[in-house]
């Protein structure tokens, strides 16, 4: 293995060449291209790279074009992780057999895909690889919604979310279902490392990136993704929105070693209450309507709980 | 100007795009920066988004304090950092979101949104002042 990457400050990671390219088409603001650059930035090693049909996708590979300085495969919505695992295992293959053009090189398979990609349509595809064990990263760019054909509800969209499959109205609150424990599932497959992350928060992000990058196995990275578009707060305020997610503890930062050994990797100083987090997202505006006060505190309550439930299994070890 | 395009059955179905001019060779592209790449002309880098922007980051070298917090956040690598050092704002690639001048620390900001059309020595003869704690708390 190559050596790791020295991060030591902001400074020092400043002085990172990305290998992601500028007038791409992705929204100002948008947070995909953060995570990405915060993954990329991670090591100096080369990596080959899928990526499912999405925004980061779709913005990034518009014919003439391409984003991405280094191996970069797209097929389809489902199998970002299929077409990098087989990627990985000829890579495997070649080595076997002693036919690797840089033998000394030791690249890094990293697949990206949407939350709609992820929880709900590659969902088989990922859980596959990961059953195969293939030694790469699945890193899902979770705005918790389809974002790229106009907003759909999937599988990530936490209850009261107005989306345009789930809108609100005279009649709905929006979303009716609850988001899916996507981190739970990954981990319950005994992935060796499984990891929530926020680009705000980039010193745990690119430490648990490395980590993963470190691991032997398949890794899963849930990366919040605030999305100026769908989750309708101004362009330059993502990073304040994300900070005031994970302040609140809807996105809690934590990582599974094993399916089982479960680390708190950030704890709040002061936890914001979840209202400060839905008011700030044109998404949930109509739960400030007094008809929908009691949504608030269930959100609020399913926070808490969800809080004390990590916190119990960081201290049993299970 | 009638431009000839191709229809769906004459596209060759998959395409490969070269980030880089196939002959050259670089040891490590993770440490070669932008200034030292050979970037052809299917990458993107070689475009401009310069045109959706509305307003635009102006940066004052007088009062940053080289966090590099902008650098981190810059969805689109266009803050440019040298040697630890804040260097300027890539205007070829911004898109004017102002997630860097959200994000800088320093009293006054180091990097302020001015209109698009403004000069930058017009933005710099503009800067504010320092902004004392009573005026923060009462904005
Ligand atoms: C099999 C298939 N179904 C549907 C689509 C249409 N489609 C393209 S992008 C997209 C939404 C992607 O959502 P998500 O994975 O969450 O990524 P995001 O755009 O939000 O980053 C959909 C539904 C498709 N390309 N392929
Ligand atoms: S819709 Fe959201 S995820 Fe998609 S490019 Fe825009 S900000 Fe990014
Ligand atoms: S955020 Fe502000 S102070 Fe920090 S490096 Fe950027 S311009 Fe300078
Ligand atoms: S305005 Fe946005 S795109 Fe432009 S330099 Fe600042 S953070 Fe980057
Ligand atoms: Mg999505």
């Amino acid at each position: 293995m190559a050596e790791e990457k020295k991060i030591k400050n902001l400074k020092s990671f400043s002085t990172s060449a990305d290998r992601f390219e500028g007038a791409n088409l992705l929204c100002p603001g948008c947070a995909h291209s953060i995570i990405v650059r915060e993954v990329l930035n991670a090591t100096n090693d080369d990596l080959v790279i899928s990526a499912s049909t999405g925004c980061l996708e779709v913005c990034t590979a518009v014919y003439p074009y391409t984003s991405w300085d280094a191996s970069w495969i797209h097929i389809g919505f489902e199998n970002s992780a299929t077409a990098v695992t087989g990627a990985e295992a000829m890579y495997k293959a070649l080595k076997r057999k002693g036919r690797l053009f840089q033998p000394e090189r030791t690249p890094k398979f990293v697949a990206f895909g949407g939350d709609g990609a992820s929880y709900d349509i590659g969902f088989q595809w990922i859980s596959g690889a990961f059953e195969r064990g293939h030694d790469f990263m699945y890193v899902t760019l979770d705005n918790e919604v389809y974002a790229n054909t106009g907003g759909q509800s999937s599988g990530s969209t936490p209850i009261g979310a107005s989306t345009t499959t789930a809108p609100a109205g005279r009649v709905s609150y929006g979303e009716k279902r609850h988001k899916k424990d996507m981190m739970a599932i990954m981990a319950a497959h005994g992935a060796p490392y499984v990891a929530q992350v926020a680009p705000n928060k980039w010193k745990d992000m690119v430490k648990k990136i490395q980590t993963g990058f470190n691991t032997k196995g398949p890794v899963y990275i849930n990366a919040m993704s605030a999305c100026t578009t769908e989750w309708k707060f101004p362009a330059s305020d993502t990073i304040a929105v994300s900070d005031i997610a994970v302040d609140s503890l809807v996105f809690p930062l934590y990582e599974i070693i094993n399916g089982t050994e479960l680390n708190i990797t950030y704890r709040p100083k002061n936890i914001i209450p979840v209202r400060d987090y839905l008011g700030v997202q044109g998404r949930f505006k109509h739960l400030f309507q007094p008809e929908n006060a009691h949504l608030i505190d269930a959100w609020q309550k399913r926070v808490d709980a969800h809080w004390a439930y990590l916190q119990k299994r960081e201290e049993a070890r299970v | 100007m009638a431009k000839e395009t191709k229809g769906w059955n004459e596209f060759d179905a998959g395409a490969i795009l070269f980030s880089f001019n196939k002959e050259t060779t670089v040891s490590n592209l993770a440490t070669t920066l932008p200034e030292n790449r050979a970037y052809s002309q299917s990458n993107s880098y070689t475009a401009s988004v310069a045109d959706w922007r509305v307003e635009k980051p102006v940066f004052n070298r007088d009062f940053c304090i080289d966090c590099q917090f902008c650098w981190i956040y810059c969805p689109d690598m266009s803050i440019v950092s040298r040697n630890e050092k804040m260097v300027g704002v890539d205007y070829d690639h911004c898109k004017g979101c102002g997630i860097c001048v959200d994000v800088c620390p320093t009293n006054p900001k180091s990097l302020l949104m001015f209109e698009e059309k403004k000069s930058e020595n017009e933005a710099l003869a503009n800067w504010p002042k320092k902004e004392s704690k009573k005026d923060k708390e009462a904005n």
